[in-house]
């Protein structure tokens, strides 16, 4: 288990005075998850909030070698420097064993993304993908992507008068990662900082294509005051929105249990996305979610028995 | 060594020479088959190549960027909708000075749906900031794609060598390969300035670029590019002195006497010379002007060597569909705007979707322009020769 005091004490990977809202969670994963790595790392992002705010140039907040190619294929990317390092190292021209890290947003992995993402792991790259889920397309104005919960309102789901935002619920992506038995998969976010480290550490570690899903509240796209991101990432653990697991050798493990499961409203009501559900004329939207999230921990949790 | 081989074997028994780092690649017909031949060459250990299989053309090429930042040498291969798909990833490569290698076989866009030859897809991406060669037959694609792999390390910038579907790729022809041990020899290791691999130096690659930096950066871009043609030139010389095939920037053939003479591009540059070879035992003094290296174009090489005839018909295997004709049309006529010497110049649109062209159509082609040298007009300016109807 890592040590708050260890990993503050490292050099910084992921460096401040970058250009992303306060309180944003997307920033936060990125140096959580460069902190954790113990080895050497090469970094892929794909376009959205973090590549964005993170290398305007002239500056770079990234402090290992960063590339950005575009939007949907920073798994491509990433499986190419992945196979250069085998190339290279092979003729005894890399000497050092390196990791590599691909970094994208939903939009960049649930969607235009996700055929590069699914090649990259049946190929077998050694790659840990981490999808930092803020659960819509922010930096373009926040869209809706297949990662948008129902209900949520955005730009292209807007809570209207007839359809109160999103209405389609939203993809699963980890377990369509899992359908590719990767070397390791799991979700975790921000607000668990050791179930973060951990997971992270495992996936370098393993031999093998791995994903992480990161939950990471866009204080913008989600309408809440700033320093609520951490309470807001807790709340969606607590309230099983958003289960901490993780998948390793065809077992999946539940890493954190909420003590009490609370109910879906509690993570709701603090964000403005889902303001208007909570006017809507019937309580069918909220209700339909909360039923969704059951199902989901429900089968969670009989196929982590097993 | 003399062997009998297609373009797409050549092309890929050049690859297998050059053994690159990666090859990052995806089946498209009439290409399919040199990313067959390079996987049974990696399976059979005869490259050292990290062969990456990818599930899309975009993923091919995003990978080869990958891999090319990272310091390596990178090749692949496709056509047509292929190179379509990677159209976006194109301009990135070319942005980031990343010289990567494709072997393209000309192939026609789609729609309608379609598997010959035609250049719609490699001039669908002249503007994207790759170095395009275009080969006129076996040898000279063989030649073509190890020249291409110094060039493009040398200018820092993406290559690439186009054959002609299934005319070239199919065709079989007599090839003179270089030695194996010859070819990593003439074009050493790759010396990447920066790599992301050197985690002691770590670079940012592929920053948002703003107003106030975007201007300058592409400006170096171009600069990169109009560095290009003595590169090419250099790379040639040294190719021809080692290897004894010597290639020009633009390929004249018969031209020193020539009264009127057709330019073209790819396969249609060989056809072209036999009509030429015959029309001259008739005694009539005709040229053939071939477009090898297309981008960038070689202004002054091609001003010289068409300016010189009375006549000249310019053949173009694609459409720019801006109802001015096609793209060598439209660059000749543009070169020329600042000359004395101006021929009476008429475009042929040909061969879309791979319909034939004969040695009597090219002599079919002269007579015509031998006729509008004797009238002095041009009554039509852009025909599409071979359509029905027309
Ligand atoms: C091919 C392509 N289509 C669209 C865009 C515009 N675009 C840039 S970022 C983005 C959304 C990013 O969303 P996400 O991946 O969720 O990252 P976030 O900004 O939310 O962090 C879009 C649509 C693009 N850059 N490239
Ligand atoms: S919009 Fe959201 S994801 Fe983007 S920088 Fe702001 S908080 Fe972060
Ligand atoms: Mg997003």
């Amino acid at each position: 288990m890592a040590s708050l005091k260890q990993l503050a004490s490292q050099k910084e990977k992921f460096l401040g005075g970058h250009r992303a809202c306060a309180g944003c969670a997307a920033t936060i994963a990125a140096r959580m998850v460069l902190t954790a790595a113990e080895q050497p790392v090469v970094v892929g992002a794909a376009t959205g909030c973090l590549e964005v705010v993170s290398t305007i140039y002239p500056f770079s907040a990234w402090n290992v070698p960063y590339v950005h190619n575009a939007f949907e294929n920073v798994a491509a990317t990433m499986s190419g420097v992945e196979a250069a390092y085998r190339a290279l190292k092979k003729k005894g021209m890399v000497e050092k064993d390196l990791r590599f890290i691909a970094f994208g947003g939903d939009g960049g992995t649930y969607d235009i993304g996700l055929q590069a993402l699914s090649g990259m792991i049946e190929r077998r790259h050694r790659v840990l993908y981490v999808c930092y889920n803020n659960e819509a397309y922010m930096n373009t104005g926040i869209q809706r992507s297949s990662a948008t919960p129902r209900g949520a309102h955005t730009t292209t789901s807007p809570a209207g008068t007839e359809i109160p935002g999103k209405i389609q619920i939203r993809k699963n992506l980890t377990e369509i990662i899992i359908a590719h038995e990767p070397a390791y998969a799991a979700q975790t976010t921000i607000g668990y900082w050791n179930d973060l480290v951990t997971k992270v550490r495992k996936a370098l570690d393993a031999d093998g294509p791995s994903f992480i899903n990161i939950y990471a509240p866009c204080r913008l796209g989600w309408a809440y005051v700033p320093e609520k991101t951490i309470k807001v990432s807790k709340l969606a653990v607590e309230t099983c929105v958003w289960p901490l697991y993780e998948y390793e050798n065809g077992k999946y493990k539940i890493t954190v249990k909420p003590k009490e499961k609370k109910p879906i409203t509690e993570f709701l009501n603090l964000q403005g996305r889902f303001g208007h559900l909570f006017k809507w004329r019937d309580d069918i939207p909220i209700k339909e979610y909360q039923e969704e999230v059951d199902m989901i921990w429900e089968r969670l949790l009989k196929r982590s028995a097993q | 060594m003399i062997v009998a081989r297609t373009g797409n074997e050549a092309m890929a028994e050049a690859m297998r020479q050059i053994n690159p780092d990666v090859v990052a690649a995806y089946p498209i017909t009439p290409a399919t088959e040199v990313v067959q031949l390079f996987s049974k060459f990696v399976h059979d250990g005869k490259v050292d190549t990290e062969f990456v299989p990818a599930e899309s053309e975009h993923s091919a090429i995003s990978a080869c960027v990958g891999a090319s930042s990272a310091g390596a040498r990178v090749m692949t291969s496709t056509a047509s909708q292929g190179l379509a798909l990677m159209h976006e990833i194109l301009f990135i490569a070319a942005g980031l000075r990343l010289p990567i290698v494709i072997c393209l076989v000309n192939r026609a866009l789609s729609s309608p749906i379609n598997i010959h030859c035609d250049h719609s897809d490699s001039l669908a991406s002249r503007d994207s900031g790759w170095i395009q060669i275009f080969a006129e037959n076996t040898q000279e694609a063989y030649d073509s794609t190890i020249m291409a792999v110094k060039i493009a390390e040398k200018a820092l910038l993406p290559a690439m060598v186009t054959t002609d579907g299934f005319i070239i790729s199919h065709g079989m022809e007599r090839v003179d390969m270089v030695d194996d041990a010859a070819v990593p020899k003439f074009l050493g290791t790759r010396q990447a300035k920066t790599s992301l691999l050197d985690v002691d130096n770590p670079i940012t690659l592929g920053a948002l670029d703003l107003q106030d930096y975007f201007f300058e950066h592409k400006r170096s871009e171009i600069d990169a590019m109009n560095n290009v043609l003595p590169i090419v030139a250099e790379v040639q010389k040294e190719f021809g002195e080692k290897f004894g095939r010597h290639y020009p920037l633009v390929d004249e053939y018969k031209m020193e006497d020539a009264e009127v003479a057709i330019l073209a591009m790819g396969s249609t540059g060989g056809t072209g010379k036999v009509a030429v070879d015959n029309l001259r035992e008739q005694g009539k003094k005709v040229g053939l002007v071939r477009c090898r290296i297309y981008r960038p174009f070689p202004k002054d090489a091609m001003l010289k060597a068409i300016s010189k005839v009375k006549v000249l018909g310019i053949t173009d295997r694609a459409d720019t569909m801006s109802t001015m004709g096609g793209h060598l049309y439209n660059e000749c006529r543009s070169i020329l705007y600042d000359s004395d010497a101006r021929p009476l110049m008429k475009n042929y649109i040909y061969g879309l979707g791979g319909r034939d062209i004969s040695i009597e159509d090219i002599e079919n082609i002269y007579a015509e322009l031998y006729s509008i040298q004797k009238s002095g007009k041009v009554d039509t300016d852009i025909v599409y020769y071979g359509v029905r109807g027309e």
